[in-house]
């Protein structure tokens, strides 16, 4: 609790706050009281063993669930505030700069690259398209737009590295670059917070490297902070400012990849404990919870 | 191939080294192997099965085409026997089956390796398209002059009137249909229901405002998307079977009201005398101010069919147009990625509900542009028109033609109404069949069976692959089997 508090004294700091959030899906608790605070300018893991709520936050903070209880602001830069908990999934996207990945994979696999990065500018094209009136009409300044709508695809398509597949369909391109790929098209939607679910799972060794490299380009030019899900533990000490474990839909550790990996609970969550040693870790646990 | 000398290889160390690296050969050539097998065994193969083939049909038919019964002039029942006939079909059978495994199979395995190891080479889109629709257009625009100067004045009634509008017209719907089947993959199995929209508001706005046809037209088309949101509406939450149930009461619905509320519409007996179009104000009767008078031309009811044909050719090119520049709109885009992933719409901001909305009003509007055209043509409208089966028509078209594709849809459309009213044409089949045979009875069953071919041939339609809206490099369309269907 004291980090909660912390962070909302230093609030211009903070992008995204969850507050006592609660997920009950009938009698099943998958979330149950869950608060932290996503920094801005960091990229924030969320971890934690299977089935821990992790994913749940996730939708909760796009707005693909309705929480139970539990409050979730969204602060923009200029200092707009958005409480997500109350607003549909797509207005989360369009107007409160929240864009996300998929845990699997969710391209549109019979369009194409090039096509993908333009259905996330949708809003900006349509706009200026006059609700399509004057694109029917082929007016000069949908025609404009829309040739910025393609620099800054191919602007993306560099950055991942396949301006050569713009062409090609989303699922004929092999796994790795379908992830980068995601990620790409969620930033296309210019998000102030892009949450990813899993964004390395299935990559190998090499490419989730190069998933690192990607999301420090992403957190330092694109001044986009970042919110991720993720079980390769590479890339969760290696790159993120700061780390939430959940285990059991509760709340166990919160602090730097450093502070969190040496916390007890969090060793005991992830490695389990002898049965011999269950009351001593126990015991411990609750002296310091106490202090 | 490196098979055959796998067996004379000594087993030394070394040689067992060439034993592996030939496995390995053989592992990597697997398909051209299974392919030498099939065409060693090609003769022998197809005589086996054409056997058995003659052998199932001969058991099947023995009773149905062998057997006949018939009266004889006490009335008394009396069995026929007809085996030159049953021998003659299971030889054909035989035959075509032979054909099938020696010929038609080994070339369908050569193209399939051959798409398999070049498919980027395949899936650039051929040169012929793009000369297809100009030429194809040209010809729609000179068909009625020539067929004029090919079977004269009242000959050409049947060829503009038959062939030409019966099938523009169902081009049109299918095309305003492909809207919500093909690009949002909404699978709409009411649309006939526009359709009547478009018909009634047409007919009853004449007769009683006596509005003319071009400001009914737009009208209609108002209606009709009128409509096409208050189902979309309930609709928004449903997907695949259960969008489909709920479309298809909504066209009984709308059917049921219109034969039902006798005095609006006159129930069952519809509406007769409905206006005509005129030409720019000048109508097409026998007055002083008639077209016929007018332009110094003998009376006849074939250049208003002429009119008609040009007029729904008109309205379905501008469907045609419309559609596939909105295809390449941001709005177009939207429905193709609704049919690909409904999630990821939402998650990038896509207002799901509006767009769907869109996709059924566009295709509605469409449908009532073609309703009132429709009704002004036949100048006499009944619930009859706007059965159930029309729906299933216009999405069998949609479907055969390949989802989301112009072309094909066009092709397919004027296969199956050409085809149907072909039938009629077909005098050979009574020489054939003997002079009792009706070829158009049978129509329904060819339809049937012509719908099998085709989908047993092409799966997804005669034109499968997807056009990009957009491209950076190089145009390549997409292979059908990378597209979605949609959620139904």
């Amino acid at each position: 609790m004291a980090d909660v508090r912390s962070a909302d004294s230093n609030a211009a700091d903070t992008v995204v706050a969850v507050d006592h959030l609660t997920m009950r899906f009938g009698g099943l608790v998958a979330i149950n009281d869950v608060s932290f605070a996503a920094r801005r300018g960091e990229i924030t893991a969320l971890i934690g063993p299977n089935g821990a709520g992790k994913t749940t936050v996730f939708n909760c903070v796009t707005g693909f669930y309705k929480p139970t209880e539990g409050m979730i602001t969204m602060r923009q830069r200029g200092g707009r505030e958005f409480l997500l908990e109350r607003m549909p999934d797509y207005i989360i996207s369009a107007k409160a700069k929240v864009a996300r990945t998929f845990q699997n994979i969710r391209l549109f696999g019979g369009m194409t690259v090039l096509e993908n990065l333009l259905v996330a500018q949708h809003n900006v094209l349509m706009r200026a398209s006059g609700m399509s009136v004057l694109g029917l009409l082929g007016a000069r300044s949908f025609r404009e737009a829309e040739k910025a709508a393609v620099e800054k695809a191919r602007s993306w398509l560099e950055e991942i590295r396949l301006v050569d597949r713009a062409d090609d369909p989303a699922a004929d391109l092999p796994y790795g670059a379908q992830r980068r790929l995601e990620v790409a098209r969620a930033m296309c939607t210019n998000p102030e917070l892009l949450c990813l679910d899993e964004p390395a799972a299935g990559l190998n060794p090499r490419e989730s490297a190069e998933l690192n490299e990607l999301l420090l380009r992403i957190r330092d030019h694109h001044s986009t902070s970042v919110l991720l899900i993720e079980h390769d533990m590479s890339v969760v000490m290696e790159i993120s400012d700061h780390v939430v474990v959940l285990e059991y839909g509760i709340k166990i550790a919160d602090g730097t990849a450093q502070q969190v990996r040496n916390d007890p609970k969090v060793i005991a969550a992830y490695l389990g404990v002898e049965d011999e040693e269950v009351e001593t870790v126990e015991k411990r646990i609750e002296t310091e919870t106490a202090q | 191939m490196a098979v055959e000398t796998e067996g004379a290889v000594p087993s030394t160390p070394e040689g067992a080294q060439i034993e592996d690296e030939a496995r390995i050969a053989a592992a990597a050539g697997e398909i051209p192997r299974a392919r030498a097998r099939a065409q060693e065994h090609g003769i022998g193969r197809g005589v086996r099965e054409g056997l058995l083939a003659a052998f199932v049909a001969l058991a099947m038919l023995a009773p149905l085409v062998g057997l006949q019964t018939d009266e004889d002039i006490n009335n008394k029942l009396i069995l026929k026997t007809r085996w030159p006939l049953l021998a003659l079909i299971v030889i054909v059978v035989a035959v075509v089956r032979f054909l099938m495994i020696t010929v038609l199979a080994p070339r369908r395995a050569a193209r399939k390796e051959a798409k398999a190891s070049g498919r980027a080479a395949a899936a650039t889109p051929s040169g012929l398209r793009r000369f297809f629709v100009p030429f194809a257009i040209a010809a729609l625009f000179a068909y009625p002059p020539v067929v004029l100067a090919l079977s004269g004045i009242q000959g050409s009634l049947k060829w503009v009137d038959n062939f030409g509008i019966q099938i523009l017209i169902y081009v049109m719907l299918a095309w305003g249909l492909n809207v919500v089947v093909g690009f949002a993959g909404l699978l709409d199995l009411g649309y006939v229901a526009f359709y009547a929209v478009g018909a009634y508001s047409y007919a009853l706005l004449a007769i009683h405002f006596h509005l003319s046809f071009w400001v009914l037209l737009p009208l209609a088309g108002i209606f009709s998307a009128t409509w096409g949101i208050i189902l979309g509406f309930p609709v928004l939450r449903l997907r695949g079977d259960y969008l489909a149930i709920v479309t298809l009461a909504f066209g009984e619905i709308i059917r049921l009201i219109l034969l039902n509320w006798r005095s609006l519409t006159n129930g069952g007996f519809g509406i007769t005398s409905i206006p005509k179009v005129t030409f720019f104000g000048i109508p097409f009767d026998a007055s002083q101010n008639g077209f016929a008078h007018l332009f110094h031309l003998p009376l006849s009811s074939a250049y208003y069919k002429i009119f008609l044909y040009y007029l729904i050719l008109l309205l379905a090119l501008l469907t045609a147009v419309v559609t596939t520049r909105l295809r390449r709109l941001p709005i177009g885009r939207a429905w193709e990625s609704l049919r690909e992933d409904e999630i990821a719409c939402r998650s990038l901001g896509i207002n799901t509900t509006n767009t769907k909305l869109t996709a059924f009003a566009i295709g509605a509007m469409f449908g009532g542009f073609a309703g009132s055209f429709f009704s002004a043509r036949q100048g006499y409208i009944s619930p009859e028109s706007f059965t159930f089966i029309e729906s299933a028509l216009i999405i069998a078209i949609v479907v055969l033609g390949g989802m989301g594709s112009m072309i094909g849809i066009a092709v397919a459309a004027a296969v199956m109404l050409g085809g149907i009213e072909m039938l009629r044409e077909l005098t050979v089949l009574k020489a054939v069949f003997g002079p009792d045979f009706e070829p158009t009875q049978y129509r329904m069953l060819i339809f049937g069976l012509a719908m099998v071919i085709i989908m047993l041939w092409r799966p997804r339609g005669l034109v499968g692959s997807r056009t990009p809206t957009i491209f950076l490099l190089q145009r390549k369309s997409i292979s059908a089997d990378m597209v979605r269907e949609g959620h139904g």
